[in-house]
């Protein structure tokens, strides 16, 4: 039997806020749009949602020149052209030309998919409005072949956004909002948990609280997210550092080592090493 | 009682609509927040927030409307038995801790008084002696140092309890009457990206062109698409120096959020007010200065223009000839002024002082009236505002002459 609830998976630590507005999501049969600092999840969600309810997954990821239209279907005009020249018996038929997008597939699916469209605030500012009929009728209509295109199940749609530009009221009136906030100690020991399940109490203490140091230097230009962390984590344990290496009486006196992995920024790692100097010669 | 907690979403600053409220009803009629408050709060606030921004607001009216819940939970949590409460003072308690409370009467008279204060108190409590709440020392409370207390309210982890969640309002930051960060600033300025491919179709449209050909059946079908145009002219005037000091921060972050955002940037700086001339050097202000005519000459009318400056000054600065503070000059601040807003058809002035006090600097009054009324608080609101401005086809644009 497939599960209907979605409470996080072994992979992926939900939060209670979290998981209430997917299933809510799921219940009701709305977009879900998921907005959060970069690296917190997001687009993962999806991927263990369909995973722990067991659908099939259709991604749609967004780029500048992605047009609604690219997730309807598309047709090849040129091709058919191409053919007329060569004389071949298919152009004839004008459905041969028509390409399916992501939505059209995720529509046709036999059982009820989860529909990511990813990054959508990357797209032009109309493609949000291009899509309300669609995501809230889910069908669509096929000008060149005259047909309506209905989903057999309303997909699990989930949507996500870096703020890069706002999105249209009228989309947002038809989706559920979930903003992701940055995980607090507690739930990150979780997440580090689920990732690496061998880890060293003491390891973790101290990467986490190094961790959360790093992040609350003030005037940081890209604070280190979740992912980064994971990917620390990573670099501690193939390096084989020990706890004490980190732990060095006061994390802000020292550069935490591998710091490559937290800090992206050259500004960043430069206003953190002037801290730690003079943090260092407070201290003196 | 929820089509007033509706309503006073409405009056509280949320933008929230009919849909939405009715897909929140239809939520809990499919009873996803049947059992906990906090379910509740999580599916209010997911189906009727769609912006992070507006999550404090929310959180405050939330807080507000179901106060008298909150009430109730307390006083579910007090109502606790008393043989339960000896139990844990069995395992909590010292033997001489529990001399010093049969001092005070014992366990029952403890209740008794506990009883009635509850009875007495109506809101919520923190610190002090007497009442019941959190982090105080009277006897009754959470996280209290009297070694006789009662615990009240925090039956289970305090993370985990609904009212925490709102009351917390973690998401006062994000409210957008805040002040700016860089990223922030480069949000506001994309507005000014939108108008990039407006206007005429002047320009080939390739696919648009194979497209329409090809459904022509090979008949040539030229389309034609707006240019795109993705760099808006900006035009930066910067007060600096005295009254300006304690903005620097916010300017300077202003200003590289803009340098990041826009192709076309130029900048200069002033002092109090825009006279007959203008420096991009600080350092050499008094040698390499750039003419305020030749300013207006170079730079074609569709820049935009965004002065940034407090205008708080004396009135004279504005009005008198020779009014500038570190030079003579010929015409009046005024006038320089208006010779701008009229070149210049798309301008707008921000001005990191906050908007509440514009009314008591009558400097802020008189620039304000120069430019009719395009001044807007340096806050990531008054930003957003200044942007639309700009975009706006504005009464004060003139056909083009060019």
């Amino acid at each position: 039997m497939t599960q209907t609830r979605f409470a996080g998976t072994e992979r992926y630590v939900a939060t209670p806020d979290l998981m209430m507005a997917v299933n809510a999501a799921v219940t009701l049969a709305r977009p879900l749009l998921i907005k959060g600092e970069p690296g917190t999840g997001k687009t993962q969600l999806a991927e263990e949602i369909a995973r722990s309810l067991e659908r099939p997954l259709y991604e749609w990821h967004i780029k500048s020149t992605s047009k609604a239209q690219h997730g309807l279907y598309e047709y090849d005009a040129v091709s058919r052209l191409r053919d007329s020249q060569l004389g071949e018996a298919r152009v004839h038929d004008i459905r041969n030309y028509i390409v399916k997008g992501r939505l059209w597939e995720a529509f046709e699916s036999d059982v009820q998919p989860v529909l990511l469209i990813d990054e959508i605030d990357k797209a032009d500012i109309e493609f949000p409005n291009d899509l309300l009929r669609e995501l809230d009728r889910m069908e669509f209509y096929v000008h060149e072949t005259r047909e309506l295109i209905r989903a057999r199940h309303r997909p699990i749609i989930l949507i996500t956004s870096n703020n890069e530009k706002e999105l249209p009221d009228a989309f947002l009136r038809r989706c559920f909002f979930h903003y992701i906030r940055f995980p607090d100690t507690e739930t990150m020991e979780k997440i580090v948990r689920v990732h690496f399940p061998g880890l060293k109490q003491e390891l973790l203490a101290e990467a986490l609280s190094t961790f959360f140091s790093v992040r609350e230097t003030p005037g940081l230009k890209k604070k280190p997210s979740t992912s980064e962390l994971l990917d620390w984590i990573k670099l501690l344990l193939a390096e084989d550092i020990p706890p004490e290496a980190l732990r060095s009486d006061d994390p802000k006196k020292t550069i935490p080592v591998l710091h490559g992995a937290l800090l992206k920024n050259e500004q960043d790692v430069h206003l953190f090493e002037q801290l730690v100097f003079l943090n260092r010669r407070a201290g003196r | 009682m929820l089509v007033r907690f509706f309503t006073d979403l409405r009056a509280g600053g949320v933008p929230v609509t009919l849909p939405e409220f009715l897909g929140l009803l239809e939520g809990l009629q499919a009873r996803l927040a049947a059992l906990s408050p906090e379910d509740f709060y999580y599916l209010a606030r997911m189906a009727l927030v769609k912006d992070e921004r507006h999550f404090d607001r929310f959180d405050r009216v939330f807080a507000e409307h179901f106060a008298g819940a909150e009430k109730w939970f307390d006083r579910l949590a007090a109502e606790v038995p008393a043989e339960w409460l000896k139990q844990l003072t069995e395992r909590l308690f010292s033997d001489e801790e529990k001399q010093r409370v049969a001092a005070l009467g014992g366990w029952d008279k403890l209740l008794e008084t506990l009883r009635q204060r509850l009875r007495e108190q109506q809101g919520r409590h923190e610190g002090g002696n007497r009442w019941i709440g959190t982090a105080g020392t009277s006897p009754f409370g959470n996280q209290g140092f009297n070694p006789e207390g009662v615990r009240i309210g925090q039956a289970g982890s305090r993370e985990r309890r609904a009212v925490k969640v709102w009351e917390a309002r973690d998401y006062r930051n994000l409210d957008a009457g805040v002040e700016l960060g860089t990223r922030n600033i480069k949000m506001a300025l994309r507005r000014l990206r939108r108008f990039a491919r407006e206007g005429a179709a002047e320009e080939l449209d390739l696919d648009g062109t194979i497209d329409s050909t090809a459904r022509s059946g090979g008949l040539l079908d030229i389309r034609m698409q707006p240019e795109r145009r993705n760099a808006v002219k900006l035009l930066l005037l910067l007060d600096i120096g005295g009254s300006m000091d304690p903005h620097v921060k916010i300017c300077e972050e202003l200003f590289s959020a803009a340098r990041a955002e826009f192709k076309h940037l130029e900048y200069f700086y002033f002092h109090n007010f825009p006279y007959e001339r203008l420096w991009k050097d600080n350092r050499r202000r008094f040698s390499e200065i750039t003419d305020t005519w030749a300013l207006m000459r170079t730079y074609h009318r569709d820049y935009h223009v965004v002065f940034v400056g407090d205008a708080t000054m004396s009135p004279y600065e504005i009005e008198q000839p020779g009014g500038s503070v570190e030079h003579w000059n010929e015409e009046p601040g005024r006038v320089w002024m208006q010779r701008i807003a009229a070149h210049f058809p798309r301008l707008v002035w921000l001005n990191p002082e906050p908007e509440d006090h514009w009314q008591w600097t009558p400097s802020i009054s008189l620039a304000r009236e120069l430019i009719a009324n395009r001044m807007f608080p340096l806050t990531l609101d008054g930003l957003d505002r200044a942007m639309r401005e700009l975009k706006r086809k504005s009464p004060y644009t003139r056909p083009d002459v060019s």
